[in-house]
This record gives structure tokens, C-alpha cells and sequence, in this order.
């Protein structure tokens, strides 16, 4: 199987990027706003691995959790391809949140200030874990207008988190708020914080 | 998390229960390979097959054919309408026998150098 290293191709490396949030927050609209493809959706299954896999007598009779995720792609160059994944409902897939954040370079946390409290799981999730990650307020039509101080507030973020309003159904907006979230994740890099404290 | 939600707003149409014979007998009970492709792993051929080669499936040529250039894992799974862990296995298939090369993404403990933030910064900037 090694004996073909050699002549591997150089790939594309994958960048993971999340946009996590409420129900109906404008997760999969923000996704495929800034895709180069049409949004995608793939399963993830959980299966109860204790119950014998071989044992295909005993499959019939087994059911799984089936977790869908939309996702979309932006190439950068022929060295990059960054992948953004609408993180699916909060509460009962964290083993796919698990997945997704494995080795994400950050994330985006929709919020929407009608129901603001939607977006505290995602928050916890990301503070917990230590995903760097930026809180976009999503301007829906007759939402109420509040000051970011003010959501930075309610939402109990540490002062160096990025809070920025966004229209996740622009291209233009979405682009912007990613490119907050990678300047955010560059700062927070572990070699950022020993170039600080060698200081 | 002690959080008001009206039963039902969310979540119906992230989970089905359903039973899953078909993959299971696609990879012959095999469900493995979780550890060792993210679902952004990127796969591309690197060896033509016929379909003639022992031991590949229908399935394992689709990927072959998909993945002439670069795909993920997640858009593999997409495109054939399979779970991802039935592809993780499948492609472990293929790498084995040597149709298939795959590049991991970063690692947890790889700290990003510089130059790839810079590279993002600025793909996201030309868009
Ligand atoms: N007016 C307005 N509608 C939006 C905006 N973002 C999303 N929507 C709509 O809100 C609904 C839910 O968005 P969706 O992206 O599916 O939410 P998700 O559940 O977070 O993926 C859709 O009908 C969108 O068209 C926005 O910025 N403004
Ligand atoms: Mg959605």
C-alpha cells in the first residue's frame, strides 16, 4: 500500500469552515450564497456499534439516526478548497457537531435578534471547545435593530469575539463575514498567542 | 441546556429512522472507516479501472469515475446519494488497492502556517 507514496499527486487540502445557529437562522442560505457549487447535503449515520456489524443476520431488524448537513465549496487556487458546513440541529447530533469541529479552522454563529436565545448552544459549543468563531447577526426584514454592543451583551461574549451584521442571502455580506472569521482564527493561533507572550 | 422550543419546529428533517440493509450488504457489514477519512478528505483517481479488477462493485467505480478530479468525502457521499460512512468504507477500498490517492485535511494539532491564512484572506478577497 506504501509503495506508491511516491507518485501521489499533489491534492488540494481541505479547509472546514462551519456556520452553526438557530432553526431558520439562514444557515443553509449563507452557505450557498457564497458556494461556487449548488449546496450539497450528506448523511452521517450513528450506529450502535455494540451490536455486532458482521452479524448481517441481525441488520434487518437494526435502525440508525440518519443526521443530513448542507455544505458548499469555495475553491482557493489549486492548493485550498475551503468547505462550509451548515452545522445540523443543536442539541441531539453533537456527534456530528464533533465530527464537523474536528480540526475546523473556525466558525460563523448566526444570530437572529428576534430569537437571540437560539444561538446560545452554538455559542457555548464553540467557547467550549475553543473553535474560534464570529457572531453574525442576520438582518432579517422588521427584526429589531439593536446596537452589536447590546448582542454582544445578551450573548456574554468575550470582548475579542467579532460581531458583525450580516445578509446571509448576499454574496457579497457572506464573503465579508468569512473573511472576519479568518482574520479572528489567524489572532487566536496558537503561534499568535507565543509571539504575544514572548513579547 | 434548558432552552423554550415549540415541539416539532426543528429537527423532523434531520432524522429518519430507517433501516439501512442496502449499505450495510454494500459493504459487507463494514462500518470502520469513520477514523480514517473526514468527511473532507480529498480523494482522485489515480489508476484507471475497467471494472474488470477483482473484488470492485459498482460502487467503487462511480467513485473512481467521480473523483478523475478532487472530491471530498462529504461531496462523494452527496453526489451518489450515500451515507458518508458507506463511502469512508468504499474508499478505503480503493486506496488500499492503489486506485485511489487522498489527502488529509488539517490536522487538530497542526497549527495553519501563515501562508495558508494568507492564501484564504486572499481566494475570500478575489471571489
Ligand atoms: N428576509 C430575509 N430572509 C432570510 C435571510 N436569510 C435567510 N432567510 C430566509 O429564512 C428562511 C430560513 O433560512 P435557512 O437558510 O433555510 O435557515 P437554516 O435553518 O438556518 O438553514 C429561508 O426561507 C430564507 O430564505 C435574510 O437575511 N433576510
Ligand atoms: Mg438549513
Amino acid at each position: 500500500m506504501a509503495s506508491g507514496r511516491s507518485e501521489q499527486p499533489k491534492l488540494p487540502k481541505a479547509i472546514k469552515l462551519l456556520v452553526a445557529g438557530g432553526f431558520g437562522v439562514g444557515k443553509t442560505t449563507m452557505v450557498g450564497a457564497v458556494s461556487e457549487i449548488r449546496p450539497l447535503r450528506t448523511e452521517e449515520t450513528l450506529t450502535d456499534r455494540s451490536v455486532g456489524v458482521d452479524d448481517l443476520s441481525g441488520v434487518e431488524a437494526k435502525s440508525t439516526t440518519t443526521v443530513a448537513m448542507d455544505f458548499g465549496r469555495i475553491t482557493i487556487g489549486d492548493e485550498y478548497m475551503l468547505y462550509l458546513f451548515g452545522t445540523p440541529g443543536q442539541e441531539r447530533f453533537w456527534f456530528v457537531w464533533d465530527e464537523l469541529a474536528r480540526g475546523a479552522l473556525g466558525a460563523v454563529v448566526l444570530a437572529d435578534t428576534r430569537r437571540l436565545a437560539d444561538c446560545f448552544p452554538s455559542v457555548d459549543y464553540f467557547e467550549r471547545r475553543g473553535t474560534p468563531f464570529v457572531v453574525a447577526v442576520n438582518c432579517f426584514d422588521g427584526s429589531p435593530r439593536y446596537d452589536l454592543d447590546e448582542v454582544k451583551l445578551a450573548l456574554n461574549l468575550g470582548s475579542e469575539v467579532p460581531v458583525l451584521l450580516c445578509d446571509a442571502r448576499r454574496r457579497e455580506s457572506g464573503k465579508e463575514v468569512l473573511i472576519r472569521l479568518i482574520e479572528h482564527a489567524y489572532s487566536r493561533r496558537p503561534a499568535a498567542a507565543k509571539e504575544v507572550s514572548a513579547r | 441546556m434548558n432552552m423554550e422550543r415549540s415541539p416539532g419546529e426543528h429537527n423532523e428533517e434531520w432524522l429518519l429512522d430507517e433501516p439501512i440493509v442496502r449499505p450495510y450488504v454494500m459493504t459487507r457489514g463494514r462500518t470502520d472507516a469513520r477514523g480514517k477519512f473526514d468527511l473532507v478528505t480529498i480523494a482522485v483517481t489515480i489508476r484507471s479501472t475497467t471494472g474488470a479488477e477483482v473484488g470492485l462493485d459498482p460502487e467503487h467505480l462511480t467513485i473512481a469515475r467521480l473523483c478523475r478530479r478532487p472530491l471530498s468525502v462529504a461531496e462523494i457521499a452527496a453526489h451518489m446519494d450515500l451515507p458518508a460512512g458507506i463511502v469512508r468504507v468504499l474508499l478505503g477500498d480503493l486506496l488500499e488497492k492503489g486506485f485511489v490517492a487522498v489527502q488529509q485535511p488539517q490536522s487538530e494539532t497542526d497549527v495553519l502556517d501563515e501562508r495558508t491564512y494568507r492564501a484564504v484572506l486572499d481566494g475570500l478577497r478575489a471571489l
